[in-house]
């Protein structure tokens, strides 16, 4: 009996989707585990920095440095870190809507705006617009290495150096938690002082070689820790929302299926209906 | 018997947390040696190797590609690059960078291969010269 095969064929698609979109689920929750680990990871060094900056601010508090002085705002850069695939719900729509909003803010005040972009979904979206892109790095991977952030976040911290750009932000997401990730905008320089804690009598350190070239040596790095650090967050907002995303995809699916198996045997039911109604009616007439 | 506090951490991890009796390191201006309360000091590390002596008399070995030492007189922190750096490296990698945001602007796709491929060569000898550099300078 040929009843219904439409509705059969779509069916099957249909599951064979759901059983993808589960999949992929199940892939986005383990990869998030492992993402959350290289967090913590990161997080020790950036500790360790953000201490030595302290310890310098306070050992002397009168340096004179690039990274550490206002200047007034003709230009600004901002590294936008974005993910590579989609798939991932409004992960990038979200943050793009916060960066729009921010960049049209400054261009009413007269600034022009530079780009880093980090990720290719960053990449796909800017080009349509007419913005400065100065550098790109794309297909990080889920386990991002310093030594490909390197290049794009040296060529915007030389542009801040030369006085090309007056301030630098960083756009990413951050993660709040497995259902929760908000699009985030903050300074990256110049660096905020930091305050220092525990060491209150005067002292100084003994520099080897000379003091403002290891402060910048020191700055620089801790510039590209939160900068590694909003890659590998953005990574585990990508995946936490991406879980989500395919798990709501999952049950979608779900009811489509159970609403389609009606329809079906609605349909069949129908059919055996027409059938009998057919054969009572023939013998009828017989 | 004194001890003092080794954390060894790069931006991709923690490499090593413990007590210490001597820390060796490669600093720009030649070897230290540190043994608990030195004084406060900063300093920019070689390519090279910082020695671990333990309390137990045992000698660990961490290989660290350049990065920064800080001394504290209880407290050794070395922060570790994860990358091999040089000036002239870095700025390949920049330069690379901004060709990248071009093409992505060109929206080229086609050649990729052959481009990358022709990418990797100058990084490779980029790399190769930096490496270089480096052994001269020690």
């Amino acid at each position: 009996m040929a009843v219904g095969k439409e509705i059969r064929t779509k069916i099957n698609s249909v599951k064979n989707t759901q059983k993808i979109t589960s999949a992929m689920e199940m892939v986005a929750a383990s990869k998030l585990r492992k993402t959350q680990d290289r967090m913590k990871a990161a997080k020790p060094y950036a500790e360790g920095i953000r201490r030595v900056i302290g310890h310098l601010s306070q050992a002397s508090p009168d340096f004179h440095n690039p990274y550490l002085e206002e200047r007034k705002i003709k230009r600004i850069g901002y590294i936008v870190v974005t993910s590579d695939r989609g798939l991932c719900g409004s992960l990038n729509v979200n943050l793009f809507r916060a960066l729009l909003n921010d960049i049209s803010e400054w261009q009413k005040k007269g600034v022009e705006v530079d780009l880093c972009l980090l990720g290719a979904k960053g990449v796909a979206f800017f080009r349509r617009l007419k913005t400065n892109i100065v550098s790109v790095a794309t297909h990080l991977g889920d386990m991002p290495k310093m030594e490909d952030l390197i290049g794009p976040i040296t060529s915007m911290t030389e542009a801040y150096k030369e006085e090309t750009i007056d301030r630098l932000f960083l756009a990413h997401n951050v993660f709040v938690n497995t259902m929760i990730q908000t699009p985030d905008i903050r300074t990256l320089l110049p660096v905020e002082p930091v305050g220092a804690d525990d060491l209150q009598e005067h002292w100084d350190y003994i520099y080897e070689p000379d003091a403002s070239d290891l402060l910048t040596n020191v700055l620089t790095r801790y510039v590209e820790a939160q900068v590694y650090r909003a890659v590998v967050e953005n990574i585990a907002c990508e995946m936490a929302s991406k879980m989500v995303a395919m798990k709501s995809a999952t049950d979608n699916a779900g009811k489509f299926v159970d609403r389609l198996q009606l329809a079906y045997n609605k349909a069949r039911q129908a059919a055996i209906t027409q059938e009998i109604s057919e054969i009572v009616g023939g013998a009828a007439a017989v | 018997m004194a001890s003092i506090h080794v954390d060894i951490v790069s931006a991709e991890g923690e490499i090593f947390s413990g007590e210490a009796e001597m820390v060796f390191a490669p600093g720009q201006l030649g070897e230290i040696g540190i043994a608990p309360r030195h004084a406060p000091l900063l300093t920019d590390l070689k390519p090279g190797e910082v020695r671990v002596q333990t309390s137990e008399g045992e000698e660990q070995f961490f290989y660290v590609s350049g990065g920064i030492l800080e001394i504290q007189p209880q407290l050794v922190t070395v922060l570790a690059d994860s990358a091999l750096r040089a000036e002239d490296l870095d700025e390949a990698a920049a330069l690379e960078a901004r060709e990248r945001a071009r093409e992505a602007l060109e929206g080229r796709h086609g050649e990729i291969d052959l481009e990358q491929a022709q990418r990797d060569l100058v990084e490779a000898e980029a790399r190769y010269r930096a490496a270089e550099n480096l052994k001269g300078r020690r």
